[in-house]
């Protein structure tokens, strides 16, 4: 397959907290010391990397998500937008028309099907995108506004951006929310491979085999890297063998690693079994995955 | 019948390991509810009988039927998830990209779509390994609408708490912030924050309880791996403090919680530090709750 000159590695799990972020940061420092690189925090719910990642802020924007707004000089209370939504946002109490903007999805049905139409589309803030650089590294941070519930739109914005902007990126990580629902399949959706994040306990490996699941849906390439290798059990790699998915690395557990993600530092330079890591990590981009997507 | 939901903001925390602990030391007395439907784990641990299952859906998903279809392209164009692509000269829909608006059924000239129901998963009524009811779901891959899925588990629960006259319901739920958290949210009497001192955990826990506030919920916070920073924990208590959320317990670092899951325990079951600070947890948990 020959196509833009970005390898777009989207990291994640079924289970959260298995490192997803740990690993994001450390490989996009790992790799930018080589080559262009941009790390995307996806997960706008609870984003993380900016903790570990320094840079100067080049450009912050607001994101909306189009709702209908009432006008109601238009509406004739026909009722036709209450029927139209599926999504039960938009409800008629007597002679006005409430639009419940958490549940809407932006289908447009409502207001493009509103015979008078009383029902235009408006944009509603739903979060920020903040830009960071530092020599080879940009980042970018997707944050949702508390009390917005739905994260998939944000994610979409997330990648339009991504895709306009940073088509001279070597790499692109994108962080992704934990879980194989719905934000985690747009999370991944452009991505070329995926890595799987997970821990050699039953926690872990029941739910990379809903990941793994969900890749397969997809159709995607993907990989595993077991975090915190030498707690638990072998359950993990027996079913990676079994299934014959690729073992890109495994990263021992160790204290001192813990010890520097709970202050917010990166351990991509300081820690030898995380570098040792880092490196089969790239050479697997390079040697399997390149070759045959770039 | 007081409802109790567990939550961290951030995942891996420990959550539904104190979570099945609570639910183990309640024993009989607690009906349970596995919230967390996009990667549920509590059922190992809890070792349910998976005794009734049925199928839940929830949503729409659109169907052409190519017989009828003229291939206009209306309905393509007018789909904003970009769910309606032209492949191999037929437009189809992609049931991962379509959120079931029923726009393009509207639009279609010729009638050639409908909606179907569609289902997103399983909810199980158990019997678990102490002798208490569980609810639990299985959300099936890429599926929507989990908020819809955790109410429907949630609302079980109690339902069958209050026919079985229990005293509680333990909840344990999904992580994030987002519409499944908000679900499981609605209607709880104390809210059991899990957290760890990292830098992530905190602003995790931040974010969590600006939501939690809304909702005006008294809360009640486990710091779990305590030791990993003592600095970060300290500020952890400030935060507490500021927010007037109790500070139930904190708890070390425990490679036998790690051991015990690997049995299909949880650390309650096994003679450890941890098993005597999650139960004056619970302790403490049920005085707040007689008291308000």
């Amino acid at each position: 397959m020959i196509k833009k000159g970005s390898l777009k590695i989207a990291i994640a799990s079924g289970k959260g907290g298995t490192g997803k972020t740990l690993l994001s940061t450390n490989l996009t420092a790992f790799l930018s010391q080589n080559e262009n690189t941009l790390l995307v925090d996806l997960d706008v719910e609870e984003p993380n990397d900016s903790l570990f990642i320094n840079g100067n802020k080049v450009t912050e924007v607001e994101q909306f998500k189009m709702i209908p707004q009432w006008s109601e000089s238009n509406c004739t209370l026909c009722g036709e937008c209450t029927k139209n939504c599926k999504y039960h946002s938009i409800v008629q109490m007597g002679n006005f028309i409430a639009v419940f903007k958490e549940l809407c999805h932006s289908c447009y049905a409502c207001s493009e099907l509103c015979p008078t139409g009383a029902l235009p589309m408006q944009p509603h803030k739903m979060g920020d995108t903040v830009e960071y650089a530092s020599n080879n590294l940009n980042f970018i941070e997707s944050r949702l506004i508390v009390g917005e519930e739905q994260a998939v739109p944000l994610i979409h914005k997330t990648h339009k951006l991504v895709d306009e902007k940073f088509t001279n990126s070597k790499f692109q990580i994108f962080d992704c929310p934990p879980g194989t629902s719905c934000p985690v399949v747009a999370a991944t959706e452009n991505a070329d491979f995926v890595i799987l994040v997970t821990e050699p306990t039953p926690f872990g490996l029941h739910d990379l085999k809903l990941a793994v699941e969900t890749m397969r849906k997809l159709e995607k390439r993907f990989g595993v890297v077991i975090n915190r290798s030498g707690i638990g059990n072998n359950d993990v790699e027996t079913y990676c063998q079994n299934e014959q998915i690729d073992i890109i690395t495994k990263i021992p557990f160790n204290k001192e690693i813990a010890k520097h993600y709970s202050i917010g530092e990166l351990v991509y330079d300081k820690v030898d079994s995380m570098k040792h890591s880092l490196n089969e990590i790239m050479d697997f981009l390079r040697n399997d995955v390149t070759s045959e997507t770039l | 019948m007081k409802e109790i939901v567990v939550l961290s903001g951030k995942g891996g925390t420990g959550k539904t390991s104190i979570t099945a602990s609570l639910a183990v030391l309640a024993g009989s007395e607690a009906v349970v509810a596995d919230c967390d439907v996009d990667a549920a784990n509590m059922h190992l641990l809890m070792q349910p009988d998976f005794a009734l299952s049925s199928e839940f859906y929830s949503g729409e998903l659109a169907i052409i039927d190519q017989n009828a279809c003229t291939q206009c392209g209306v309905c393509s164009e007018k789909c904003r998830f970009g769910a309606i692509p032209f492949i191999n000269n037929i437009f189809i829909v992609n049931p991962l990209s379509c959120e079931g608006c029923g726009y393009c059924q509207k639009v279609c000239p010729t009638e050639a779509i409908s909606m179907k129901s569609r289902k997103s998963g399983y909810v199980y009524i158990s019997n678990t390994k102490v002798n208490s009811t569980m609810v639990h779901a299985r959300l099936d891959i890429g599926a929507e609408n989990s908020g819809k899925l955790v109410a429907k588990v949630k609302n079980e629960a109690k339902e069958l708490a209050k026919q079985q006259n229990k005293s509680f319901v333990i909840v344990d739920g999904s992580p994030g912030i987002g519409c499944p958290v908000v679900s499981s949210l609605s209607g709880a009497n104390y809210v059991v924050l899990v957290t760890e001192p990292t830098v992530s955990g905190l602003h995790d826990l931040e974010r969590i309880y600006s939501v939690i506030k809304r909702f005006r919920i008294n809360a009640g916070c486990i710091i779990n791996k305590f030791d990993i920073n003592p600095k970060k924990t300290d500020e952890i208590i400030e935060f507490l403090r500021k927010e007037n959320i109790t500070h139930l317990s904190n708890i070390p670092f425990d490679i036998r919680f790690t051991k015990a899951m690997t049995e299909a325990k949880t650390i309650v079951e096994l003679e450890t530090l941890p098993k005597y600070l999650i139960k004056d947890a619970w302790f403490k948990i049920k005085d707040e709750l007689t008291n308000n």
